[in-house]
């Protein structure tokens, strides 16, 4: 055979040997394989599988080889180059993990470091509790009544059946202004009388609010304190229904296992009135009766007085201090941590309670 | 009300083996709250025997008078020899007999007896005083017992003194005059435990006679429509009280006088019935019972000279007042301790609101005037009197009057007529109707029924029953309020919370999610308080409502604006060690209403018109809500990341525009102008206006407001007036573009006075609807600028709904808002 115009060098036709092509295969398997990053990677893919590479310049000599030959030796040629190429990319992901996990590596921080940058605020738990209870009422269908706190005397008074001479005006302890008839309201009742002058029956209220007595501030008192009152009017309401009530209102608060009972008491706003406890399970010293509030039915002087039937209607009305029920809730031990506005005790509680 | 069990034993047959737990429930039950059930037994533990004094032996050499004794304890200290024992009195002589604690035991106040070595001696026990005993407060010496007392050496010690009873102590609602005694008490009881009861008050006492027992003119039967009264001569004015009545006295908390001062006393507390003893010869001519006249003088026996009150009853002798009546007596008058021989006893019945009135007038809320005001028998004078003189005679000696004095003219009682199924209605207990006339016969109503209608007549002792209700309440108490089932009513769909309630809670929240701490301070503030804020004399926030009682002298006012108490509870944390603080309060403050005169009196039969109401309501003072912060220290601390950002009146600026854009204001409808306002820096103020409406201010306080209230340096605040905000928009939605948007940053030299939101506002309007943002990035001044000049570098964002902006329309879009800028503030772009 003479190749005399064949550019090639007819040694080159051993590039097509099976044994240099596996030969070609296994030292670029190898030369990735020492490839520690991805630059080294890319700094002998040419050696392997560029245009002077063992593999491309075996191609060439395919054109050389009879007819015969030919598929034969293309078949191995591109079996090679394949295997090369595989081992490449296999090498190739093989670092780039390997430099992802470096990268991660060296980003790892002390995720224990604080990044209290910007302090967080609360809400006065006096004022979430309030609003807890609202939000219970109103998902009866209750809607939240407001009055104010510079009122009256006579819908903090003489409309709530307590005319001046009465002893329990002088139990009420009242902040009077010096313009006769306006005291800071006792109690949140007069909005009860506020409302029923304002609404036609059905009325279904609740009314959270400021209240002032002339307690001077110490562990179990405060001049300034917070009540919530409900009020009902309707049509055939009994004290079953305030039982029912109350009832309900102590498991939203105190859990399924809350329940009240009733002691018979005193209002001149309602007749019969109770005192009543809470059962409250979670007592910080275990499982007891609490007292909690005042309750009656709507006394039919008060109805009168506020321009409603008592012949057609019928009401009840409950009221509880707020700050008693926080500080037995959550064991508040002295009332003056609710008044004081010492940051470390309301940030206790955050936004809700 | 303190009484003893074994005083209510005598009229009611409570089971003997009662316990405290079973009386507390019974008189919960009854709505008779006992506030303390004291078993007296119970106070002493161990043995307390009564001993006999064998054999003294004055121990010498020591300060003061010790005795070595030995005292025959019988078998009660196991030996049966004589115990020794050594005690510092010296009141008591051999044979006595004494009360001995023996070691082991512990008095009242954990005060635990053992054995010991003193001055000396052995002494195993102690020797008791009354007062060491809790039963009075005698500690003169030790207590010797009466040579009459039948008690042997070693027996158990308690029933002797008394110390075997229960004190029950109870707090009587207002309602309930009839339970001030041991015979409403024990009358009640009797309906709870279901057994019998003997009224005190129903036992048959002689009526008047032709002649009175005194001379008595009343002249004022509306004041007093009832007069009793009857005498008792020749009595030993030595006598003294029976140590059991005393001992009831002192249960009671009264403090024993004079055998005829105590046996008033003790018929008060029995009956109900408040009386009073006058020593006969010291009134001078017949008595006068009427109103005073203004200014009539009384010294009380209190010691304290009155000057009386047209509503006042008094009685007069010819000397003048000698009683302010139903309340006090008088010195002239009252029986003397050791020289009284003959006695007036007094059984009246007074007007309950006047005695009200006259207690509350001159602070003297007696005994009596308790009972009067809660409502007394008017039945029970001469059944009093009766008692009253059985007593006096008994322990006294003395010969009874035959004359009786009765003025009487006590009206009956009304019936009151219900329906027999109102209680049932009212409840929701189905009572029959024979249960609800045997629960009101049992309280001593008499009932007539009449088909469904039962006329009620209400007994003497019960004034407090004069509406079905209080029909309605006693049947369901007497039934048992533990027999109410529950049921829930139906309420109507309601409207939820209204705007301003949601707005109030949202500002709360959101200031309390970017930092703030929410506080609940008192309301009230100094008179001081506009110089401290450095308020302009004519400032409309230092019209503040006074209180007429105010806790403080020196805060009678209420706050005007939030920040007073504000600050002093940022001061009071600052106080407690908190460097930086950041705290907020929503609440309302107090506007008097210009001229306003006193709302005038409305009744209480039926609703008050609306223009009557109305009249009354404009004197109540305007109580917006508002809302304020204050900040100090740093608003973001340093750390390991550096260093921390101080409080700085953009934060509270920034505080307002939180509360603003949670209301839903934001964009055009807000701005924020330079402001001069008392508290604040003038230089460091901002006024913030919505639609046109100042509605507060921020920024930082002036520093000498920060001095005089001597806050923290720069201590910052902003306060708005919540009510003052438009309800909150229906919202447009934006539109929002899909394309790409062209930014382009402009720098523009203005005057260093020009505000930027002026140059910013320019440059909105100016740049037209293809502007989507604009934000100031950099504020920057320097001498290149020029005296008196900044810089102000601008991002804007363009961006149209339809297409990708060129950059040709970009710039044109700027080149318009930097011409609006120069033209409106003499903007220059920076070279």
């Amino acid at each position: 055979m003479t190749y005399r115009n064949d550019p090639y060098d007819p040694k080159q036709a051993a590039l097509l040997d099976p044994s240099a092509l596996k030969e070609a295969v296994t030292s670029a398997e190898m030369a990735f394989a020492h490839a520690a990053d991805l630059d080294a990677l890319a700094a002998v893919r040419h050696l392997h599988l560029g245009d002077r590479a063992p593999v491309s310049l075996a191609r060439r000599e395919i054109g050389a080889l009879p007819p015969a030959a030919k598929s034969d030796a293309g078949k191995r040629v591109n079996e090679a180059r394949r295997l090369i190429e595989a081992a490449f990319a296999a090498q190739q992901v093989e670092l780039e993990r390997q430099q992802a996990e470096r990268v991660l590596a060296e980003e790892r921080v002390d995720v224990t470091l604080p990044w209290d940058r910007r302090p967080r605020g609360a809400r006065h738990p006096l004022t979430t509790l309030m609003e807890r209870i609202g939000d219970l009422f109103v998902g009866m269908g209750y809607e939240i009544a407001e009055g104010p706190e510079v009122e009256l005397e006579w819908t903090n008074f003489d409309a709530l059946n307590i005319p001046a001479d009465h002893p329990a005006r002088g139990l009420m302890d009242t902040f009077h202004l010096d313009l006769p008839g306006l005291v800071l309201r006792t109690h949140t009742s007069p909005v009860q009388a506020r409302t029923m002058l304002l609404r036609e029956p059905p009325i279904y209220v609740v009314c959270p609010g400021r209240v002032y007595r002339t307690d001077e501030l110490d562990a179990t008192h405060t001049p300034v304190f917070h009540q919530v009152e409900g009020l009902v009017v309707d049509k055939g309401i009994t004290m079953a229904h305030l039982k029912g009530t109350l009832d309900h209102f102590a498991r939203a608060m105190f859990g399924a296992d809350a329940r009240t009972r009733w002691r018979p008491h005193y209002f001149p706003f309602t007749e019969p009135s109770a005192e009543f406890d809470v059962w409250f399970p979670g007592h910080r010293d275990g499982p007891r009766w609490v007292e909690w509030g005042g309750c009656g039915m709507v006394n039919p002087r008060v109805l009168r007085a506020c321009g409603i039937d008592p012949e057609v209607y019928s009401g009840f009305a409950f009221g509880m201090g707020i700050e008693r029920t926080l500080m037995f809730r959550h064991g508040v031990s002295d009332m003056r941590d609710m008044v004081e506005g010492d940051v470390r005790f309301t940030r206790a509680f955050g936004v809700e309670v | 009300m303190r009484v003893s069990l074994s005083w209510l034993r005598e009229h009611v047959d409570l089971p003997a083996d009662l316990t405290v737990e079973q009386l507390e429930r019974a008189l919960v039950g009854l709505g008779l709250e006992p506030e303390a059930i004291v078993d007296q037994g119970a106070t002493i533990t161990g043995s307390l025997v009564v001993g006999e004094v064998r054999q003294i032996e004055e121990l010498t050499g020591f300060k003061k008078p010790i005795r070595h004794c030995l005292v025959d304890v019988g078998a009660a200290n196991g030996t049966g020899e004589p115990q020794e024992i050594v005690c510092g009195a010296t009141n008591f002589s051999v044979g006595d007999r004494v009360v001995v604690i023996l070691p082991g035991g512990v008095l009242p106040g954990g005060f635990a007896i053992g054995a010991r070595k003193t001055y000396g001696r052995m002494s195993k026990g102690m020797i008791c005083s009354a007062r060491e005993l809790g039963i009075s407060d005698e500690h003169a010496g030790i207590l010797v017992l009466p040579p009459d007392v039948s008690a042997e050496p070693g027996d158990d010690a308690r029933p002797v003194i008394g110390l075997n009873d229960v004190v029950i102590e109870l707090e009587i609602t207002p309602d309930r005059g009839y339970a001030m005694s041991v015979r409403g008490i024990a009358r009640e009881l009797s309906h709870a435990l279901d057994v019998p009861f003997r009224d005190p008050g129903a036992v048959a006492a002689p009526g008047a006679t032709p002649t009175p027992a005194y001379p008595v003119e009343v002249r004022d039967p509306v004041g007093c429509d009832r007069f009793s009264a009857r005498v008792v001569r020749g009595i030993d004015p030595a006598a003294p009280s029976p140590d059991w009545m005393v001992r009831r006295l002192t249960v009671a908390g009264i403090r024993s006088i004079s055998l005829a001062v105590d046996i008033t006393n003790y018929v008060m507390l029995e009956l109900g019935q408040p009386m009073h003893a006058f020593d006969l010869d010291r009134l001078r001519g017949p008595l006068v019972v009427r109103r005073a006249t203004a200014g009539e003088k009384l010294t009380t026996l209190d010691g304290v000279a009155r000057v009386l009150d047209a509503e006042d009853m008094v009685i007069l002798d010819d000397t003048g007042p000698i009683s302010l009546a139903a309340v006090m007596g008088g010195e002239t008058s009252e029986v003397v301790p050791g020289a009284t021989v003959n006695v007036l006893f007094e059984a009246a019945h007074w007007d309950p609101v006047m005695v009200g009135r006259t207690a509350r007038r001159h602070k003297l809320f007696s005994e009596a005037a308790k009972r009067w005001e809660r409502g007394v028998d008017p039945a029970l004078t001469l059944v009093a009197v009766d008692r009253a003189v059985a007593l006096l005679t008994e322990y006294g000696g003395g010969t009874v009057g035959d004359e009786i004095l009765d003025v009487d003219h006590v009206r009956p009682l009304a019936p009151v007529v219900i329906d027999a199924d109102l209680p049932a209605r009212r409840i929701g207990v189905p009572y029959p109707a024979a249960r609800v006339t045997e629960l009101l016969e049992r309280i001593g109503c008499v009932v007539a029924a009449d088909g469904d209608r039962l006329t009620v007549t209400p007994p003497s002792w019960r004034p407090d029953l004069t509406d079905p209700a209080d029909l309605v309440e006693e049947v369901a108490r007497l039934d048992g309020y533990d027999n109410v089932p529950g049921a829930l009513p139906l309420a109507p769909a309601g409207r939820g919370l209204t705007d301003e309630q949601r707005r109030r809670r949202s500002v709360a929240r959101a200031l309390a999610e970017n930092g703030y701490v929410e506080v609940l301070s008192y309301p009230f503030v100094s008179t001081e308080f506009g110089e401290a804020l450095g308020l302009p004399a004519d400032d409309p926030r230092r019209a503040a409502v006074r209180l007429a009682n105010p806790l403080s002298d020196t805060e009678p006012l209420l706050r005007t604006t939030l920040l007073p108490p504000l600050l002093a509870t940022l001061r009071r944390n600052v106080g407690r060690g908190q460097r930086d603080l950041a705290l907020y309060e929503i609440g309302v403050v107090f506007h008097p209403r210009a001229g306003a005169a006193a709302p005038s009196a409305m009744g209480v039969h039926d609703r008050p018109s609306e223009a009557e109401f109305a009249a009354a309501d404009a004197a109540v003072p305007h109580q917006p809500w508002h809302v304020a912060a204050v900040l100090a220290g740093e608003v973001e601390p340093g750390g390991w990341w550096g260093a921390g950002r101080p409080a700085s009146w953009a934060d509270a600026v920034e505080a307002a525009r939180i509360v603003l854009d949670t209301a839903g204001l934001r964009g055009e409808r807000v701005v924020v102008r330079q402001g001069e306002r008392a508290p604040w820096h003038p230089g460091r103020c901002a006024e913030l206006v919505v639609d046109g409406t100042v509605v507060g201010y921020a920024g930082e306080l002036h520093p000498a407001v920060v001095s005089a209230l001597e806050l923290p340096r720069r201590t910052c605040a902003m306060e708005l007036d919540l009510d003052a905000l438009p309800a909150l928009p229906v919202a447009p939605a934006p539109r929002i573009s899909g394309f790409p948007p062209a930014l382009i940053d402009v720098a523009l030299v203005v005057d260093a006075g020009v505000p930027s939101a002026d140059v910013q506002r320019a440059l909105r309007d100016g740049a037209g609807e293809l502007l989507e943002s604009v934000r100031l990035f950099d504020v920057y001044v320097s001498e290149q600028l020029g005296e008196g000049r900044k810089s102000l570098a601008y991002k804007l964002t363009f961006r149209a709904p339809d297409r990708t902006l060129t950059v040709e329309e970009a710039v044109v879009a700027r080149d318009a808002a930097v011409a609006e800028a120069a033209s409106r503030v003499g903007a220059a772009l920076r070279a």
